[in-house]
């Protein structure tokens, strides 16, 4: 099976880091192999490597070019890419609490319209999937889903908001997720959650890994805030599902 | 302990270190110093590790104060004129803030970044993932998870019987800022690339820590629309959004980004792109690998080589100001506007 694997580009991202490239577009099985790939070398570590960055389509390998080079790291890689096994990723399942709507989704409305849909309907359309973390990245625990139902794909807003609130579950393009801080965001304000995916102090410190997989449930208002001051005293207020 | 009191301060000012590894995969910012070389510097000449935590002192004026004890100083990074009352001081050597002494700094000459080192292993305070470094957006940073403000203290040690040192660094190298292309080059065309390459462009005013906005004549467009899938993201990675007109991302870019990225900026020139003030132009140049790893190893080498190129200070009172007149006369920008170092977002970062 390994044999049929097109093999990944080699590209550079600069002179200390290699983006290991599986495919341009989202892409399930390319993240699979991305995560394969992560953990392969989680497991035989390569002298000069610092740290590693999954993403939807792409590891990127942030390396010290005073102990090895391009060249030789790029080939490392290749041939690791082609023995990575996606069989290998072990997820974790995770149950996460969302309110939808009102002052926690000030878009839920205008996206379910834009989507010629009930608030309802996409409420249990978004709920419905087992979404995987395809990746963690641009804030600290900003966690990006894969596995969204095409049918609530929306462009981006025409202009971002510059502050959007911590716990922010948002749908852009194809892709949905869980922000933890606040921040600027173009995507469609569809809910909150009061689990922090970031957290200092707290052991984990980062609650999600890439690969784990998440599904999501309503909770009302009054339980988001019963969650909320239970996640501000280091609660996790996410549930791991026994598999 | 002595204290060092923030008497006076514009935007841009906070502590930084080498920046906050290791946990990029999680959306942890790496922040650290806009300049490296200059921090290393800094803090050679006090005797400390080369990227223990210091200030970073944005291109508007500043004013530090010592209470409680004195304080051995240093500075390295962009060109502005540094008085203690009447005495100018050097850039490039230690010397010690006296108790109740203050160190007044210009506005930058030359230059964005200025790095002020303190002796003893620099700022005090409790690292986040093994760094001080501040990272306003995530909270992050110590002993202020936030930029410098006026009435800031600073708990710092209190000067050695040391003897003062100044240092010979060697010149920067001029001419266009080199990059490797990729990791998205071909998300445009050749000829596109060649434009990217060929034109001059200015930092724009509205640049910051996040990233270096830049202007020109030229439009970068994409082949196939700049909607791409979120991936990763280094320091220098130049990011082309639908205006046509690039961003390059510095220490306190997000982790991953969505849009092409035509080329990086080599790391060993990162500092000196990162000390190009607003306004001023520049152009890039592509480099093979083997030139940028090159330039990255004998950064490395000059690193380590710092301590060796302590010196004895002159003795001479040089008047930094006239020769700095001198020197910039004819390059100088004004660049510096309070209102363009802010650390609003700006629409063009988000996930």
């Amino acid at each position: 099976m390994a044999a049929k694997l097109s093999p990944p580009r080699i590209l550079p991202s600069g002179d200390a880091a290699i983006t290991v490239e599986f495919s341009r577009q989202i892409d399930d099985e390319a993240n699979r192999r991305v995560l394969a790939l992560d953990r392969l070398l989680a497991k035989t570590p390569i002298d000069g490597i610092s740290e590693t960055v999954p993403t939807y389509r792409s590891l990127l390998v942030h390396y010290d070019p005073v102990r090895i080079d391009f060249d030789t790291l790029g080939g490392k890689l290749a041939a690791l890419a082609q023995q990575a096994s996606t069989q290998d990723v072990v997820a974790r399942r995770w149950r996460v609490p969302v309110t939808y709507g009102g002052e926690h989704g000030i878009d839920l409305e205008g996206t379910a319209k834009a989507l010629n849909l009930s608030t309802e309907a996409l409420i249990s359309r978004h709920a419905a999937p087992t979404y995987r973390v395809a990746m963690i990245g641009f804030t600290p625990g900003w966690s990006y889903l894969s596995g969204l139902d095409p049918s609530l794909e929306l462009t981006r807003r025409q202009t971002p908001r510059l502050l959007t609130p911590p716990g922010t579950i948002s749908i852009g393009g194809v892709q949905t997720g869980i922000q933890c801080i606040a921040g600027p965001s173009g995507w469609h304000l569809l809910g909150r959650t009061p689990v922090r995916t970031y957290q200092l102090g707290r052991d984990p410190i980062f609650l999600l890994e890439p690969g784990d997989e998440v599904k999501l449930y309503a909770i009302d208002a009054r339980q988001f805030a019963e969650c909320e001051r239970a996640a501000e005293h280091g609660e996790i207020v996410a549930e791991l599902v026994a598999r | 302990m002595s204290t060092l009191v923030i008497a006076m301060v514009g935007p841009a000012t906070s502590v930084q270190d080498a920046g906050r590894y290791g946990a990029q995969r999680y959306g942890m910012t790496p922040s650290g110093a806009m300049d490296p070389l200059a921090l290393a510097v800094a803090n050679c000449l006090v005797g400390n590790p080369l990227f223990s935590a210091a200030i970073e002192i944005g291109p508007l004026g500043a004013t530090f104060s010592a209470r409680d004890g004195a304080v051995r100083i240093a500075l390295a990074g962009a060109q502005r004129s540094a008085k203690v009352g009447q005495d100018s001081i050097a850039l490039h050597e230690s010397f010690i803030l006296a108790e109740g002494d203050s160190l007044t700094l210009g506005a930058t000459r030359d230059g964005v970044f200025s790095y002020l080192a303190i002796e003893g292993g620099g700022v005090k305070g409790e690292p986040t993932f093994g760094s001080l470094s501040v990272n306003a957006r995530a909270g992050l940073g110590s002993p202020y998870p936030r930029p410098l403000q006026v009435g800031d203290e600073l708990q710092v040690p209190t000067a050695s019987l040391a003897n003062e040192h100044a240092i010979i660094v060697p010149a920067r190298p001029e001419g266009p800022i080199r990059v490797v292309l990729g990791p998205q080059d071909d998300e445009f065309d050749d000829d596109i690339v060649q434009l990217f390459l060929r034109s001059e462009w200015k930092i724009s005013g509205t640049s910051d820590r996040m990233g270096y906005r830049l202007e020109g004549p030229a439009k970068i467009l994409h082949r196939y629309g700049h909607n791409v899938v979120s991936d990763g993201t280094v320091n220098g990675s130049i990011q082309v959004p639908g205006s046509g007109q690039p961003i390059v991302l510095m220490p306190d870019r997000g982790t991953s980004g969505g849009y092409p990225k035509i080329a990086t900026v080599i790391s060993a020139d990162l500092g000196r792109f990162a000390q190009i003030p607003a306004g001023r132009g520049l152009r890039f140049k592509a480099v093979s690998m083997q030139e940028a790893q090159a330039a990255a190893r004998a950064m490395a080498a000059l690193l380590r080589d710092l301590p060796n190129r302590l010196r004895e200070p002159s003795g001479l009172a040089l008047d930094i100001e006239a020769l700095q007149n001198a020197n910039v006369a004819g390059v100088a920008v004004n660049a510096i506007d309070a209102g363009t170092w802010q650390s609003e977002p700006s629409p063009d970062h988000q996930p």
